[in-house]
């Protein structure tokens, strides 16, 4: 029968994007499991089963376990999935291949508010022994945080005056973030040395910054918004089709949009300021995911997440033992391991566009 | 379902597009509106599904006011097909038919869903590239999934903006063929046409517009060479077979 050929097929195609979600998972937690294992100072699988079972509750093992990797890991895996998700939800409901967090300014602000607070509040400083301290990470955040809203709210507001076209919204992002660029570079002109060293510091994207608060922070927005966009991806979906259908559809559009703009920035405004600038994952993991599953929202939103969470994690595993004992931050790694994964799937990857 | 039009006007940034229109469909009917470009076609059509909101006047869809609807509700009623469709990001054309469901369905699609969809596809015989991207396909196979999607909606209204004006020959036929079996099934069907030819054989009534403003409406019979040349400034013939018009264009009228 033809009829059931079809749905088989689309049961088999289903099955199949299934089982590599799956793989996904337990890639992640095996690596996981490896990130927590490797750094610096090398730990047993014994030893972590005993710190997680709760046999030791004291010492090296537990210390380097619950106050230097898990956190750090668990950060990465959380960033990894709210930038990648952002990104993804972004380019969905503005229709563009390049929307991500970074292209519409976000990270551009936040940098700006960073060095602000540095340079002007002076949250930062460098210590003759080279060491960068920031004095005060959390109003260093805070202030990054703060302005990557307003430049967010500046770009909705805009949306909202003049009808909400994906195309307003993106020029305006471009135009704001050349905008706070030129900020942080007139505030670098006048910053001493000292100043500047932290500016950039604070840029590096890493993941080892984080504590349990501020993961649990990152955790409780990420999460929920997740999960919010995973339960419109039928109206994701249907907004791909051009705004006219996703109306005949039933979806509300122009709410929808403006809904999704202020989740994605929120969570990609919020683990920018307190991770840093992380390049790379919102714009490109969903492309990696389109190129490999399809772009059906419904397993796009999610898989975006675990291959964001794996990426990130993939990196900071390799920033924390390439060149051990020293660490470089995960900001630069992410580029130079999703950019050559990205090229071969544009080779061998399913064309789309 | 009847659709029942009054007054309705519609404006784009302060310039009116649409002037005073009154329209009523039957269940089952099959109306085709012609006119020129840029007469107002495409907008009295996306009014009809609150795509476009109305200035002024009002839209009753059998007793509902259409205003008054919510959007999934007009949604699981009213079935539409752009004039032109393309996608940012390409889909297959299961996924493209199942989201057709979507007014229908909650998160997950059942099993119900899932089977409407392939026997859609089936019927509209798209099944040899059901897993295929839509944008792999030829332009008239791509209309025929939109068309697809469109029904798998199983709307009671069906609205279509210029459907065959991409397509070649056979396509046009299968497309129309097609919707005019949806209004033998009791599908009320409102199209935007250009090839009048094809408006005269499978429409029950016409609406000619001219400037945002009905010119003239009725049964085929309205499709004379008095009624076109002021509508279209192009001077035509008409031919009448025992159950067929031919209109063919002469030459640009003289202002």
């Amino acid at each position: 029968m033809f009829q059931n050929q079809v749905l088989d097929e689309y049961r088999k195609d289903i099955g199949q994007k299934l089982l590599f979600g799956l793989s996904a998972v337990t890639l992640l937690t095996l690596l996981t499991i490896y990130a927590i294992l490797n750094g610096p100072v090398k730990l047993t699988y014994t030893e972590m089963y005993s710190v997680f079972t709760g046999q030791i509750v004291s010492g090296t093992a537990y210390n380097i376990i619950w106050n230097i990797r898990l956190p750090q890991v668990l950060t990465a895996v959380v960033a990894g999935a709210g930038l990648a998700i952002s990104g993804a939800a972004m380019q969905s409901v503005l229709k563009n291949p390049l929307a991500s967090p970074f292209t519409l300014g976000i990270s551009h602000a936040a940098a700006f508010g960073a060095s602000c607070s540095i340079v002007l509040l002076g949250t930062g400083t460098t210590y003759s022994t080279g060491a960068v301290v920031l004095d005060n990470p959390y109003i260093t955040s805070l202030s990054a945080f703060t302005c990557s809203l307003f430049s967010t709210a500046v770009i909705l507001a805009l949306a909202k005056l003049k009808k909400a076209t994906p195309e307003i919204m993106i020029l305006a992002g471009i135009a704001l973030g050349s905008l706070f660029t030129a900020g942080t570079s007139a505030i670098q002109y006048f910053a001493e040395d000292t100043q500047i060293a932290s500016v950039i510091f604070w840029q590096f994207g890493d993941v080892s910054k984080t504590t349990w608060n501020e993961l649990g922070i990152i955790s409780l927005f990420v999460i929920p918004v997740s999960i919010w966009f995973a339960y419109n991806s039928w109206n994701y979906n249907a907004l791909n089709s051009g705004d006219d259908t996703a109306k005949s559809l039933g979806v509300d559009v122009d709410k929808l949009r403006i809904r999704a703009m202020i989740g994605a920035s929120f969570v990609s405004a919020l683990i920018v300021s307190l991770v840093g600038i992380i390049g790379f994952v919102g714009l490109v993991v969903p492309h990696m995911v389109r190129k490999m599953i399809g772009g059906n929202e419904m397993l796009l939103l999610p898989v975006s997440c675990l291959m964001g969470s794996l990426l990130l994690l993939a990196s900071d595993t390799v920033a924390r033992n390439i060149i051990s004992p020293q660490v470089l931050p995960v900001g630069i790694i992410t580029s130079f391991l999703g950019a050559p994964l990205f090229i071969y799937l544009i080779i061998k990857g399913r064309e789309y566009w | 379902m009847k659709i029942n039009i009054e007054g309705l006007e519609f404006s784009y940034n302060g310039k009116p597009t649409l002037k005073n229109m009154n329209l009523k469909v039957g269940k089952g009917e099959f109306l085709s509106i012609i006119g020129p470009n840029g007469s107002g076609k495409t907008t009295f059509l996306k009014c009809m599904n609150k795509i476009l909101t109305p200035k002024q006047g009002s839209i009753l869809i059998d007793k509902y006011d259409l205003n008054k609807l919510h959007r999934e509700d007009i949604a699981k009623l009213v079935g539409y097909i752009p004039q032109a469709e393309r996608g940012a990001f390409p889909t297959s054309v299961f996924d493209t038919v199942l989201m057709g469901r979507k007014p229908h369905m909650k998160w997950i699609p059942s099993s119900k869903d899932l089977e409407i969809v392939s026997d859609v596809i089936d019927m509209m015989d798209l099944s040899s590239f059901s897993m295929k991207n839509i944008n792999e396909l030829s332009g008239g196979q791509r209309q025929k999934v939109i068309i697809a999607r469109a029904l798998a909606q199983q709307p009671r209204i069906l609205l279509l903006d210029e459907p065959t004006s991409s397509l070649d020959l056979k396509h046009q036929l299968e497309v129309l063929e097609i919707t005019r079996e949806q209004a033998n099934n009791d599908v009320t069907v409102v199209m935007s046409v250009h090839d009048l030819n094809l408006a005269a054989r499978y429409s029950d009534k016409i609406l000619m517009m001219k400037d945002g403003e009905i010119f003239h409406g009725g049964g085929t019979d309205i499709l004379t060479p008095e009624n076109i040349e002021p509508v279209y400034g192009v001077s035509v013939d008409v031919k009448r077979d025992s159950d067929q018009i031919w209109i063919m264009p002469k030459k640009i009228a003289c202002k």
